[in-house]
């Protein structure tokens, strides 16, 4: 249906493809990043999950009477099934791709009526149905020093159970658990899985997701609202518990910026212009509660991350702070055109 | 005006088409024997509660109908209840507050404000006994779906009510099949699958228009 609206018109070449490539372009050092500190096992998983999404797009746009190519041809599902596949560990069975791809495509997207409909992030649904349905395959990140040999990965992808010698806690969890008493210098050089600024390994992924996250930033492809947002609560968050870095407190800012999903997460999941809120400071508020409710459970919760439920729970927040963070129409005054005036 | 056992099964079923008493039927059917128990329950306090409410037609006012219904369907329950606490002890600790709460169960108000209080009793009856029957079937396919795939074991706590024991078919399942959003997407799934069903079904009735056939006009005559 053609439908004609005022000028002026922004144009831009190539619309949502476009930019989705330009996203799965700015993933690329963050991909390079994990394939080095984590093992081949990333490819595999993003090799796996790209197969499913687009066999379950293909087949769900085929069910609801759509055009098959438009559908593929927009690249959505893509980023949606890489980004899942970057939160799956290395060393996880196939079947956790399976059940998180489909989940994600079929009950995150299509059940809400596809692409620009769906108010929770997919990657983040798909990721949380694997995560509380197979809560122990989803351990399976190796200590970042460990040699990963492919046979290994291909081995445990298949389904094969493999000794756990590989595994460790991450820095996340460390803080979480240690309740030791031990001063900062004694504390780190007591565990190898801190780095020099972060979590060993992941600060270097973490680093380079967000190397990624400022080239969309600079080619006006997201905005800095919801990063900012986001990583503004969470250091700020960090700031208040940090007792300067003993086993008993909570870890500062660095170490929480720089561990976990966080930079992923802040850049290329939050960042999701379907999901998030759809006004600037709507986006910075729905990063600051993602924030919060990040570092909450990152401190005092059971799991050691929750990048996922913090976007999660943005998302359904998004709704109601685009209602209060309604931008002033050009010639109204605050408030022109809300429901109850 | 009688209910046809299709209505309650199929066509009207409380659960997929009316989407009435969702709180029990989503609450208590992640496990068979759960499923089973609520499902006997509901479906007997409906059929005594539909024919008292039909037979005291005559006596309940029009304008404080609903209390009166709501009186008559909390001594049926109560009832019941007593009666499972009494041979069914196992059951009614594992339902727990589901059992009082089948009084504000919508589906057996609506029954009684839609079609006991203008019908006979029997025919009442046959109404409770079909929509009940609707009910208890979903019931009993979500908790048996639900037990199998989230736990790997299908009528586990049988032995509880002396009938043998479940299936144990492995040590644990998907758990997201067993919480709450779980209950959610598949009641979801299953409702998608009704209505599939009765659309196919639909296309096949109605004839096949012939590509090439051309219509007739025959509410009036051309005067070309």
């Amino acid at each position: 249906m053609l439908q004609k609206t005022s000028a002026p018109h922004v144009s831009a070449p190539g619309g949502i493809s476009r930019v989705m490539l330009w996203v799965a372009a700015a993933l690329v050092p963050g991909v390079l990043g994990q394939l080095w500190w984590f093992g081949p096992g990333v490819l595999i998983q993003l090799a796996w999950c790209v197969l499913i999404a687009l066999a379950a797009e293909a087949l769900a746009l085929r069910l609801r009477g759509q055009p098959v190519e438009v559908g593929l041809g927009d690249c959505s599902v893509l980023i949606c099934a890489l980004l899942l596949g970057l939160t799956l560990p290395g060393h996880a069975p196939w079947y956790v791709g399976l059940t998180a791809t489909l989940s994600a495509v079929l009950l995150g997207k299509h059940v809400y009526g596809g692409l620009g409909h769906n108010p929770f992030n997919p990657a983040m649904i798909g990721y949380v149905v694997a995560l509380i349905g197979f809560p122990i395959e989803m351990t399976r990140w190796t200590h970042p020093d460990a040699a990963v040999p492919l046979a290994e990965v291909w081995a445990a992808f298949s389904g094969a159970l493999l000794p756990d010698q590989w595994t460790a806690a991450t820095a996340l969890e460390v803080f979480k658990l240690e309740r030791g008493g031990m001063y900062e210098a004694e504390f780190k050089a007591s565990r190898d899985i801190f780095g020099l600024f972060g979590g060993r390994g992941v600060e270097w992924v973490n680093a380079l997701f967000l190397a990624g996250g400022l080239l969309l930033l600079l080619r006006g492809i997201i905005t800095w609202h919801g990063p900012l947002g986001l990583l503004g609560a969470l250091g700020l968050c960090a700031l208040i518990g940090w007792d300067g870095g003993s086993s008993e407190g909570h870890g500062s800012a660095l170490l929480h910026w720089f561990s976990g999903a966080t930079m992923l997460g802040a850049w290329f999941i939050l960042t999701d212009p379907v999901s998030t809120s759809a006004t600037p400071w709507g986006r910075f508020v729905c990063g600051a509660l993602a924030g919060v409710v990040t570092y909450c459970i990152r401190v005092w919760g059971t799991y050691p991350d929750a990048i996922a439920f913090g976007v999660l729970l943005s998302n359904f927040a998004a709704p109601l702070i685009d209602y209060y963070l309604r931008p002033r129409v050009y010639g109204h005054g605050r408030g022109a055109g809300r429901a109850d005036e | 005006m009688t209910t046809r056992p299709a209505d309650g099964l199929w066509h009207s079923n409380p659960a997929l088409v009316q989407l009435l008493g969702l709180c029990p039927l989503l609450a208590v059917s992640n496990s068979l024997v759960n499923a089973a128990g609520m499902a006997v329950a509901t479906l007997a306090v409906l059929m005594i509660s539909s024919v008292l409410v039909a037979l005291l037609r005559p006596l309940i006012p029009q304008a404080v109908r609903l209390p009166a219904f709501v009186l008559i369907i909390a001594s049926t329950t109560t009832g019941i209840e007593l009666l499972m606490q009494a041979y069914a002890l196992p059951l009614y600790q594992a339902l727990g507050i589901f059992i009082p709460l089948i009084v504000t169960n919508c589906l057996i108000l609506g029954r009684a404000e839609a079609f006991a209080v203008r019908t006979t009793p029997a025919a009442a009856l046959a109404d409770a006994l079909w929509m009940g029957l609707g009910f208890a079937a979903v019931l009993l396919v979500l908790g048996a779906v639900r037990e199998l795939l989230g736990a790997g074991t299908l009528g586990d706590g049988l032995a509880l009510l002396g009938l043998g024991s479940g299936l144990r078919l492995a040590d644990s399942g998907f758990l997201p099949l067993l919480l709450p959003a779980g209950a959610f997407v598949s009641l979801g799934l299953l409702i998608a699958g009704r209505n599939a069903l009765d659309e196919i079904w639909r296309r096949r009735k109605t004839p096949e228009i012939v590509p090439g056939a051309r219509r007739v006009r025959v509410t009036s005559v051309d005067p070309g």
